[in-house]
């Protein structure tokens, strides 16, 4: 983001290239006029001062909702808008939930403190599920493409994404990363949020589901501590397992703890390292998957009109 | 800081209708935030002021109205004032309450020129 105005889409890059802005060069609307030192002091790939009432230094005082101007009169109205903040985001998501319906696409959002071993995890689903599936994987993080890396060892396409300063992957970014990945019809589309419990929660990225991962070496009250997470997953999967016999983790209490939040969590208590609990996780998947193409059949049926 | 991506929805929401109403400047904003919602208000202030700088709601004021978690027991249909979305039916004690109001994030209304 430019410091100086605001303006620009921060330091949010796809895969080390910056994001493409959402917003059509030109097309910002601000309020004041850029001044020409600052303007040469960085690059930019718009203009500013383009709404009617500012435009190129010149002050048009007709240009307001009145169409006209009487000193001392202000032309103030009341405009009623009521649009959620997040509905752009939530738009750009339902595009992207329409191309893994239409393609059988099944698609989970993974979400989970920085550590719990969500890279680890799907390293082994990765190299499980080799030769049954086509994978790709979307990787979020702030910085580095050392995760994306790792999925590429593993044998799946992946694309990093980098939010710079920001703490959440939004469906935009997520879209900017499909078109590069080439998704094949009927595939496995995992995409590793940044490492937060708190931010990714409110941002829908058109996945099937969002998986909440907990390690055994976090605390058992996590679910209480950060309950929007826990309420907007479906499964839950409790990692780290084979640890248990050297912590004082209380597994019992955190999946209880996690159906105060979410009554219908699926839980599956899983070790990525040991392999325990990974059989019912790749089943889950391939049900998904399964179904994600069935449901692409039905709705490609020709449709038989009754008499 | 996921406020921060909110203050800019919040000003991608103000250009959008300024395109289409033709207003040049905003003086207030009013939004709508359930106490449920995963927003800090002071925190969505802040960011607030620093996107809306030089935009065309420059130093416009910000009014927060705060609507009150209610939610419905799925086991019993007692409705009552949460607070938070681990707390139990103050009924029957099950924990499967469903949010009914409280997890809104809107922007209402708007005072332009």
């Amino acid at each position: 983001m430019c410091t100086t105005c605001g303006c620009g889409i921060g330091q949010t890059l796809i895969a080390g290239h910056a994001l493409k802005q959402p917003r059509k060069p030109g097309e910002v609307m601000r309020y004041r006029v850029h001044e020409v030192g600052a303007a040469l002091a960085h690059p930019h790939t718009h203009q500013h001062g383009v709404l009617d009432g500012v435009l190129n230094g010149v002050l048009d005082f007709g240009a307001g909702a009145a169409g006209t101007h009487a000193p001392g009169i202000s032309q103030s109205r009341m405009i009623k808008i009521e649009r959620d903040i997040l509905a752009k985001n939530n738009d750009y998501a339902a595009e992207n939930r329409d191309y893994f319906l239409t393609h059988g696409i099944f698609t989970l959002n993974l979400v989970s403190s920085p550590g719990s071993g969500k890279t680890t995890l799907l390293v082994k689903t990765i190299a499980a599920l080799q030769g049954t599936l086509s994978i790709a994987v979307i990787e979020g993080d702030q910085q580095t493409d050392n995760d994306a890396a790792r999925i590429r060892a593993a044998g799946a396409p992946a694309v990093q994404i980098n939010t710079g300063k920001g703490c959440h992957l939004d469906a935009y970014m997520v879209g900017q990363a499909m078109k590069q990945l080439h998704l094949q019809d009927h595939s496995l589309l995992l995409i590793e949020n940044v490492g937060n419990l708190v931010c990714p929660a409110s941002f829908d990225l058109g996945e099937a589901h969002k998986v909440v991962i907990l390690s055994v070496t976090e605390g058992e009250d996590k679910p209480l501590k950060y309950p929007d997470m826990f309420r907007a997953a479906d499964l839950m999967l409790l990692n780290k397992c084979d640890l248990l016999p050297y912590l004082e983790f209380d597994a019992e209490l955190a999946v209880d703890y996690a159906h105060r939040i979410n009554p219908k969590l699926k839980v599956i208590r899983i070790s990525a390292s040991s392999g325990e609990g990974m059989t019912e996780w790749l089943d889950w998947i391939a049900m998904g998957c399964r179904n994600a193409v069935a449901d692409v059949q039905r709705t490609a049926e020709p449709k038989v009109l009754l008499e | 800081m996921h406020e921060m991506s909110l203050a800019e929805s919040v000003l991608q929401i103000i250009e959008d209708a300024a395109r289409k109403q033709g207003y040049t400047r905003v003086k207030t904003v009013w939004l709508e935030i359930g106490q449920l919602a995963c927003v800090e208000q002071e925190s969505l202030r802040f960011c607030f002021d620093v996107v809306m700088r030089d935009s065309i709601a420059h130093q416009a004021r910000l009014e927060i109205t705060e609507t009150a978690g209610q939610g419905r027991c799925a086991k019993c249909s007692f409705e009552m004032p949460i607070a938070a979305l681990y707390e139990a039916c103050q009924k029957c004690g099950s924990y499967e309450i469903h949010v009914i109001s409280g997890d809104e994030m809107r922007v209402k209304e708007l005072e332009v020129e």
